[in-house]
């Protein structure tokens, strides 16, 4: 392969991604502060004076123009900002997305807070999935056509219909309540103690992966039984390859392409998405923080929340085009 | 390094007097279909024999049943096969792994999808060599080297690190014919080993497998549709139709004085490079309909562009066939498709009875290679017919069909079909189909574009004699596009020869094909396999000395 043409091709995604995440980042200023309803009077509370409402819309700049106040949001992302709230300023350094109108905290240190939470649910939980669900796909492509695969595939089947409360209701019903083998999930820092950590983090990780382990089973399957239709295959048999190394080595290498376009997205998009997993395991990350802040329509909470998952998404997807060209050679780079 | 065999005791004792090949009453069938039904052949030790016989007729059934491959394929096997001393049938697992690719190996026909896209070339032939000996990673990827260099891979070395796609089409065949060799097989099976290549690659492998024969003295079961390819390099032919052993004999004897019907029948539907095409009564007319000049077109764009086809200018005469033949990447069907109008010249223009055309139009109409992807599998084909009819503003139903039944009845069909759908069709029917569609728009010229390259040699001359008879009915003038030298000779009055884009040679057919002028030309007809064993035997001396060694 051509480095240098290796090296444009990163240069490019990473530039497309950059571009992207700015129009997203667009699209949601606008989409959410021009959302109807008195930003002013909601953050005040319903008893405000109107004479204190307007004070907190001059505070919160939103006399001016739209496009100002999106220049406004950008600067602080790169420089940071100086924000009055009533009597004390507040400095808010780069990367800014603004202040918490509930709170007055910095939603960058919200975020950064609660990103450890969100990271290790959905890291764990890559790792199993992967586990899992790539090794019953290359169970059942081993076993094609015989009763362990039309089991596998009843249950990958189930697994892509049941909704990952109803898993992990009855995960921590059995194992938490009945078995007693678990403690009831509460978030424990890596930092304060690695061991605890993962237990507690063990039946979310089960729950979601679970779920999602079902599309990887299938993927996998799919694509290994694809690949051994192929005449390549036929080749090596041919020549006296045995099933395993046919199974381990021909045909799984054809679905590594595929399975690290899937990952790349899905964990991406775990960032903003494990919202009900969250929820119920009571673990206070990205997912949950959300929810509330829509509750209670804390808009830069809100915009900063979805940039974050944005960035997320972007950089998996540009992070799993890379991978995918690196994993298949003959992927024509432009 | 060497290739010779070290043969061992037991294989001396074994080999004394047992056949390499022995198949008696084979016969697989899959559910209903006997594929092979009762074929009985032996192959001594070193010696060549070619299965040659139209699609369907169970050759590569054959083959691969050499080697077991149709074991857990649901197909019903019975007779029996022994190979180097190993009865496939009665084999274990183990067994069989430990003839596949040691004793008897094998060779595809489609080079590119035969090698796993995702490895090294070297990798692979270090695999298959690790399956049957000891050696270590190592020594086995030295291995592959040795055998990547021994098929003429330059740069062996550097090139086993290259994955398939890098490889041409005739690099790509030789690493399978090297894989072949890394064990030191007694037999080599080749299915088809050349069908997907260049006439000039093709000669080239077929030399390497002679070669490889004369210095290895391995058996040689070569399976192929062409009776050429067999004649080149075997020294019995066993011709199979419908599961069956026709003829069976050494290849002068079965060539030269065929015994029986069919083989007769083969043998006089392969067109032969040598034979001058019958005068056909509508040449020699002055009227030019159909005339380009200084034709370019260019695909991609900045670094990547490359001009497919590079300043052609070319005429086409009234009631003509102008023949243009060229190898794979030459630009002719880009040619053709600019003379029909689908393709937009980069530079150049294209004159239809003097007057400058752009688009399509109803007076020249083209024929394409593929009758199955070149006809809409969801319409009948008597809508597909009626689509040039319609377009021409044709209303009336019952004036529509009447026509369609008409064109039907005119390239051979039974009007009636006009309801049946594309694959109810064989190949050559839907040729058939395909050449009405262009005859509905009542055209002065068809630009037939591979109109053959698809069918079987017996359905490959009705064909061809059914575009001659429209010719001569019609007034067509006819560009025949095509890459077998044979086939164009047989129906062209004159010839262009292309390569990378331009016209190297042209000229009447028999001036071009007798007394090539372009170095080019004579590669390119030195490197047709002959039916002739002593020609074939010429032409590969012949080649030896076009090419430095």
């Amino acid at each position: 392969m051509n480095l240098s043409g290796f090296g444009g091709f990163v240069a490019r995604r990473v530039v497309g991604a950059i571009v992207t995440l700015f129009a997203i980042s667009v699209i949601i200023y606008v989409v959410f502060y021009v959302a109807p309803g008195n930003v002013a009077q909601i953050t005040c509370g319903p008893r405000c004076s109107p004479a204190q409402v307007h004070q907190v819309a001059e505070q919160l700049r939103l006399d001016d123009p739209l496009y100002l106040r999106y220049w406004h949001f950008l600067e602080g992302i790169f420089v940071g900002q100086d924000y009055s709230t009533g009597t004390s300023v507040q400095h808010c350094s780069a990367p800014c997305l603004g202040l918490s109108y509930q709170t007055d905290q910095q939603v960058t240190e919200l975020i950064l807070a609660k990103l450890p939470v969100t990271g290790s649910l959905a890291l764990g939980a890559m790792v199993l999935w992967l586990l899992i669900g790539v090794g019953t796909g290359v169970l059942s492509a081993w076993r094609r056509g015989r009763p362990t695969e039309r089991v596998l595939t009843g249950l990958t089947l189930a697994g892509t219909a049941t909704p990952v409360f109803v898993i992990g209701l009855i995960l921590m019903i059995v194992v938490c309540g009945q078995l007693e083998l678990l403690p009831f999930p509460q978030y424990v820092p890596f930092a304060d103690d690695p061991e605890q950590w993962a237990w507690n983090l063990l039946l979310p990780w089960l729950s979601l992966a679970l779920i999602e382990s079902a599309k990887y089973a299938r993927l996998t399957r799919a694509s290994m039984l694809e690949t051994l239709a192929e005449d390549h295959v036929r080749t090596f048999r041919a020549y006296g390859v045995g099933e395993r190394s046919i199974i381990g080595r021909h045909a799984l290498r054809g679905a590594v392409a595929p399975l690290i376009a899937l990952n790349a997205t899905d964990f991406g998009s775990m960032f903003g998405g494990a919202v009900l997993t969250e929820t119920l395991f009571g673990l206070p990350g990205l997912g949950h923080e959300l929810v509330e802040a829509v509750k209670v329509v804390d808009l830069p909470v809100v915009v900063g929340m979805v940039l974050v998952t944005g960035f997320f998404v972007v950089i998996a997807n540009a992070v799993a085009d890379v991978l995918y060209a690196v994993a298949d050679r003959r992927v024509v780079l432009v | 390094m060497s290739l010779e065999k070290h043969s061992n005791e037991t294989q001396a004792d074994r080999s004394q007097d047992a056949a390499l090949v022995e198949v008696d009453d084979l016969t697989v069938a899959f559910g209903s279909l006997r594929a092979v039904d009762g074929l009985s052949f032996r192959l001594a030790k070193g010696a060549a024999l070619g299965l040659v016989g139209e699609s369907g007729s169970g050759k590569s059934t054959v083959a691969s049943a050499l080697l077991g491959l149709h074991r857990g394929t649901g197909a019903e096997v019975g007779g029996t096969i022994r190979v180097a001393g190993t009865d496939v049938q009665a084999a274990s697992e183990a067994e069989l792994r430990g003839l596949r690719g040691a004793k008897a190996a094998m060779v595809f026909q489609d080079p590119l999808s035969s090698l796993d896209p995702y490895y090294a070339v070297g990798d692979q032939i270090a695999e298959v060599y690790r399956v049957h000996t000891k050696a270590s990673r190592r020594a086995a990827r030295a291995r592959a080297v040795d055998v990547l260099d021994r098929v003429g891979i330059p740069d062996a070395v550097r090139r086993s690190r290259s994955r398939p796609h890098e490889f041409s089409g005739g690099m790509r065949q030789r690493a399978l014919i090297a894989m072949a060799l890394a064990c030191e097989p007694e037999l080599l099976i080749a299915d088809e080993p050349t069908t997907a290549l260049d006439v000039t690659v093709q000669a080239q492998i077929l030399d390497l497998l002679h070669t490889l024969r004369e210095e290895t003295g391995m058996g040689l079961l070569l399976v192929t549709h062409d009776v050429g390819v067999a004649a080149e390099s075997v020294d019995d032919v066993l011709v199979m139709r419908h599961g069956r052993a026709v003829e069976h004999g050494p290849v002068a004897a079965v060539l030269g004085a065929p015994g029986q019907a069919y083989t007769r029948e083969l043998l006089a539907a392969v067109p032969r490079v040598e034979a001058r095409r019958v005068p056909a009564d509508a040449s020699g007319s002055a009227d030019v309909v159909l005339e380009a000049s200084g034709l370019r077109r260019e695909f991609g764009r900045g670094k990547r562009a490359f001009a497919a086809v590079d300043d052609v200018s070319l005429t086409v005469r009234r009631g003509e066939t102008l023949g243009i033949v060229g190898e794979s990447g030459s630009g002719k069907t880009t040619l053709g498709r600019m003379l029909v109008g689908l393709l937009e010249p980069t530079a150049g223009e294209v004159r239809y009875e003097g007057r400058l055309r752009s688009g399509v139009g109803p007076a020249v109409q083209m024929v394409f290679q593929d009758p199955v992807s070149s006809l809409n599998p969801r319409r009948s084909v008597g809508e597909s017919i009626a689509d040039p009819l319609r377009a021409r503003g044709e209303r009336d139903e019952g004036r529509v069909r009447e026509r369609v039944g008409e064109l039907l009845g005119r390239v051979g069909l039974d009007p009636a079909h006009f309801d049946r759908y594309p694959h109810e069709f064989s190949g050559g029917q839907r040729q058939r189909v395909g050449i009405a569609r262009a005859l509905a728009a009542e055209p002065h010229v068809i630009v037939c574009d591979e109109p053959v390259s698809a069918l079987d040699v017996t359905t490959q001359a009705q064909v061809v004699a059914l575009l001659g008879e429209l010719q001569r009915e019609l007034g067509l003038a006819l560009v025949f596009v095509a890459h077998d030298l044979a086939v164009v000779r047989q129906v062209s009055d004159r010839v262009a020869v292309m390569r990378r884009g331009r016209i190297v040679e042209s000229g009447p057919a028999d001036e071009v094909y007798d007394n090539p002028q372009n170095p080019y030309t004579r590669q390119l007809l030195a490197a047709v396999p002959a039916l002739d064993p002593e020609i074939a035997a010429w032409r590969r001396a012949v080649r030896r000395e076009l090419t430095p060694a």
